[in-house]
């Protein structure tokens, strides 16, 4: 590994402190740029739909588990389902179903 | 402190609560990951009592496994938590003029989902108080969390360890499917997104980008789009949703 690990420390902790405060002490009015506003809008589901699939398929033993854990994740959280409850019924589901697929 | 602002501390703390309870299974799942990457338990805690950041450190994380580029770093980092240069925004917003500034800089620490949630919750003029309740609570469970997922995940057996993995997951999709289910075009995002990154973790040449890279990628070209189709419509921008 020739990257040193407390600089990316460093580097992750740095840019996201900025971003979070940044627009908290500079901005004091709204974001009037339609575009600009528009994309900020999406991104956080776009960036969170992308690093989700195909990859909780490769996080589980089983790829068939990490598929059933994403649609009961879906379905809980399209029901209602908090944050917590969501992410208990994903683990949940990924366990039971490698009792019977792993061994 | 006057008692009325001891007891706004207290009642911050008291909602701190239940979300230090939701941190600590997440980022437990979330010391899985930085363990993979080579991370100890104390470099675990330091990037998450640093980060405040799921999908951001997760990110951050996987490239740190692959031994990217620092400026791969900085612009995953980036991307990954754009949502809360979001929730900065609208938090800049409900200052009370004459709050010293100081507050901004600590409470810009720990915007997250979650505090920024019940902050934003909250009528009137944010009150720093209640939010550092809140924060004093749960950021510690965030990182000795991410440390106990280190620790332990050495322990645990191997279908454990295979279950916890998938917390993280659950999150993200806490966050964007309850917003896909009021809005068709995010709905449609999500799929497309789903789609696309399925796409490029599998088609020749892009899939030998790193997973960094496909990420930035995507979430560019799919959000510019989306914007230049959908713009959103002034009155319907509530960054609340994203909470």
């Amino acid at each position: 590994m020739s990257h040193n690990i407390y600089i990316y420390l460093a580097v992750m902790a740095g840019v996201t402190y900025l971003i979070r405060v940044l627009p908290i002490t500079l901005i004091r009015k709204q974001i009037q740029n339609q575009f600009l506003k528009s994309f900020l809008y999406y991104v956080p589901y776009v960036t969170l739909a992308v690093m989700t699939f195909p990859a909780i398929m490769d996080a589980t033993q089983s790829p068939a588990a990490g598929a059933l854990a994403l649609i009961i994740g879906m379905l809980a959280a399209w029901f209602g389902a908090s944050l917590f409850q969501v992410s208990v019924s994903c683990c949940v589901i990924v366990f039971l179903l490698e009792l019977f697929l792993c061994h | 402190m006057g008692t009325n602002q001891r007891s706004v501390w207290i009642e911050g703390m008291r909602d701190g609560i239940p979300i230090g309870l939701g941190y600590l299974a997440v980022s437990f799942s979330l010391g899985i990951t930085a363990r993979n990457a080579g991370l100890n338990a104390f470099q675990g805690f330091l990037a998450s009592i640093l980060n405040n950041a799921s999908a951001g450190e997760y990110a951050a994380f996987t490239l740190i496994a692959a031994d990217a580029p620092y400026l791969e770093m900085a612009l995953i980092t980036l991307i990954a938590n754009a949502r809360y240069l979001l929730m900065s925004c609208a938090l800049s917003q409900r200052f009370a003029p004459d709050t010293p500034f100081f507050h901004r800089l600590l409470i810009g620490y720990d915007i997250t989902d979650e505090l920024f949630g019940i902050t934003i919750a909250r009528p009137g003029y944010l009150n720093p108080c209640y939010t550092y309740g809140a924060i004093i609570v749960a950021a510690p469970c965030w990182a000795v969390g991410t440390a106990l997922g280190i620790m332990a995940g050495n322990l645990l057996p191997l279908r454990v360890v295979s279950a916890l993995s998938v917390a993280l997951y659950g999150m993200f999709l806490a966050i964007i499917i309850p917003p896909a289910r009021k809005s068709r075009i995010i709905a449609m995002l999500v799929v497309i997104s789903f789609a696309a990154s399925y796409c490029a973790a599998r088609l020749p040449v892009i899939s030998s980008l790193s997973g960094g890279s496909r990420t930035i990628i995507l979430t560019i070209a799919i959000s510019v789009a989306a914007a230049l189709l959908f713009p959103i419509k002034p009155e319907k921008e509530d960054t609340g949703n994203v909470a």
